[in-house]
């Protein structure tokens, strides 16, 4: 019995948010992957892109909300993300014309992308701020319990308990969609063929007849879906301020390096990585090891490797550890 | 003449590589471009697609002026370019490789890619497999392959050979003979000179970028001052 809940305890307070967790970061990863891929630049404001079109999305929501219309059990802010992702994917589009694309011409190396995406970033910051506050916002309506841990109680009988939130659940169930469409566009259709040889070999894409204006176009709509999704989800699971989404392209990028750089497969299964080790290693194991060791060993401490204030230094030290002994990745991917 | 480039004379931006250059090929005919390294062959190979900094001359196919447009508009005339390096995408397989070659065709490539298959049966064994994977030769002809897919009135080769053994060399130039009798015409800078020559209709010869001798492929062979410069006697 004790065993039993010693693993429930786990797949309650690591398993099921790690899974949720990694999940939102694995679409944010994939989506700085695919701009790295195609743009070959490290985009740095895609923190505050996921920010923008999640801001949109709750201003539709509360819209929505206020002249009653609702999705029953399901947040109300579904009916609001196609419109927030529209206006994440104008907003990359235009960025892209009037910024992104002059140094493209030019030829710029990418680190001078690089810093010019730092820009972009503290001005769409800036302009998220400015438009619905720093404050943290909650947007959630709809049933927030699939299973309450005092019902898994009740029905198994044990004394741990396990809840499964409808956002953990909508955050997985929509991720894996989004990734089958994402995998099922570059390995079978021609256009998402014609972006994977575009990033594997520029020159000989233009010499096949591949556009590269429309690659690059492709990119940003498809990175702009993937960021406004993953900020929702992310959003709707916990709360949205501005802060928190920059804060969140540290993980998201240790995310698309563990996985190597260029590969949304990786990057995919690199945001999983990520989460997991985040939420493993800050987690407090004292309760696990109650139930697991025998009576008398009992630790007095918390275990706990470091304390959840630092978990930033979990996708840092990733990151590092990463770059120095496996520049590209876990899977191939390019070296940056 | 189909393809003709009249008196080239361009760069990458800095000094002039190649001087007043004049290049002719007919269908169905292979003609070499020779000469020692620096020459500026790649060069003039470059400038007859438009993919130089800065041009000047003619570049006419079929009777039309084709030098103000770019290498992309080339392309979709039927100008078909095998680059010396990054010629192939390693990440992806032989047949996604041969479609991205078939970008601008419709659906009919799939009937090309047979046609490929059956000239490059190795190819067809190895459809699945990413191009990264395949050996030196095996990737050249998924290169080749490529530029055949938009069923190039010509085709250029930049150094089809290079880096491979005497044996896969021979057996490219076999393919490539078997390409040129589909009537295409055939421009091909090389480095193995001699084995180049005895496979070529006609031949160039640059130095320091300027068009020093040309002929037909045995006179070349023949002529004494091209033997003592660039065939080793």
């Amino acid at each position: 019995m004790d065993f039993l809940n010693a693993i429930v305890l786990l797949a309650n307070y690591i398993f099921i948010p790690a899974l949720n967790y990694g999940s939102q970061l694995a679409l944010g990863a994939i989506g700085v992957t695919l701009i790295y891929s195609v743009l070959r630049f490290a985009n740095f404001a895609y923190g505050d892109l996921m920010a923008f079109g999640t801001m949109v999305v709750i201003l539709v929501t509360w819209k929505l909300q206020s002249v009653g219309i609702h999705l029953g059990p399901l947040p109300t802010a579904l009916i609001a993300l196609p419109i927030g992702v529209m206006a994440a994917i104008l907003i990359s589009l235009l960025l892209d014309k009037t910024i992104f694309e002059y140094y493209r011409i030019k030829k710029s190396p990418p680190v001078t992308l690089i810093v010019v995406s730092l820009g972009v970033m503290f001005v769409l910051n800036g302009i998220v701020r400015i438009i619905i506050g720093t404050a943290d916002r909650k947007f959630f309506d709809g049933q927030k319990f699939i299973m309450k841990a005092n019902e898994f109680k009740e029905i198994t009988g044990l004394s741990e308990g396990l809840a499964l939130k409808s956002t953990q659940l909508l955050s997985l169930v929509v991720t894996i969609i989004c990734a089958v469409l994402l995998f099922w566009f570059l390995g079978k259709t021609k256009t998402g063929k014609s972006m994977r040889a575009y990033s594997d070999n520029e020159d000989l894409a233009l010499l096949s007849g591949i556009d590269p204006n429309r690659i690059v176009m492709i990119t940003w709509v498809i990175a702009a879906t993937l960021a406004t999704i993953a900020g929702t989800l992310y959003g709707l699971d916990k709360s949205f301020k501005p802060f928190t989404y920059f804060n969140n392209l540290l993980p998201i990028f240790a995310a698309a390096i563990v996985g190597g750089i260029g590969n949304p497969l990786g990057a995919f299964f690199g945001g999983f990585v990520v989460a997991f080790a985040e939420i493993g290693i800050t987690y407090a194991y004292k309760k696990f090891f109650i139930y697991v060791l025998p009576q008398g060993l009992e630790p007095t401490s918390l275990m706990q490797l470091l304390s959840i204030d630092y978990k930033f230094a979990v996708s840092f030290s990733i990151l590092i550890i990463v770059l120095i002994f496996r520049p590209n990745g876990i899977f191939k991917g390019k070296i940056i | 003449m189909y393809f003709s480039a009249l008196n080239l004379t361009g760069g990458y931006g800095g000094v002039d590589i190649i001087h007043s250059c004049s290049f002719e090929v007919n269908k169905g005919e292979i003609v070499s471009i020779l000469g020692p390294n620096g020459a500026g062959k790649s060069t003039a190979m470059k400038a007859m697609l438009g993919m130089l900094k800065k041009s000047t001359g003619e570049v006419q196919i079929n009777g039309n002026d084709i030098s103000k447009l770019s290498t992309q508009n080339r392309v979709k005339l039927g100008i078909s370019f095998v680059p010396q390096t990054k010629n192939v995408f390693t990440e992806m397989t032989v047949e996604e490789n041969l479609e991205m070659g078939g970008f601008l065709r419709d659906q009919t490539y799939i009937q090309t890619i047979e046609e490929i298959y059956e000239l490059f049966p190795i190819l067809y064994e190895k459809r699945n497999q990413l191009v990264g994977e395949l050996s030196g030769g095996q990737r050249q002809q998924v290169a080749i392959g490529r530029a055949l897919m938009i069923k190039p009135s010509v085709l250029m080769l930049d150094e089809p050979t290079a880096g491979v053994s005497p044996i896969v060399m021979d057996e490219l130039f076999e393919h490539i003979i078997k390409i040129k009798e589909k009537n295409v015409a055939i421009l091909m800078v090389e480095q193995n000179a001699r084995q180049a020559l005895n496979v070529s209709d006609r031949g160039y010869v640059l130095v320091m970028g300027e068009n020093k001798y040309s002929g037909s492929g045995t006179d070349l062979l023949n002529d004494k001052e091209v033997r003592r410069s660039f065939l080793g006697g």
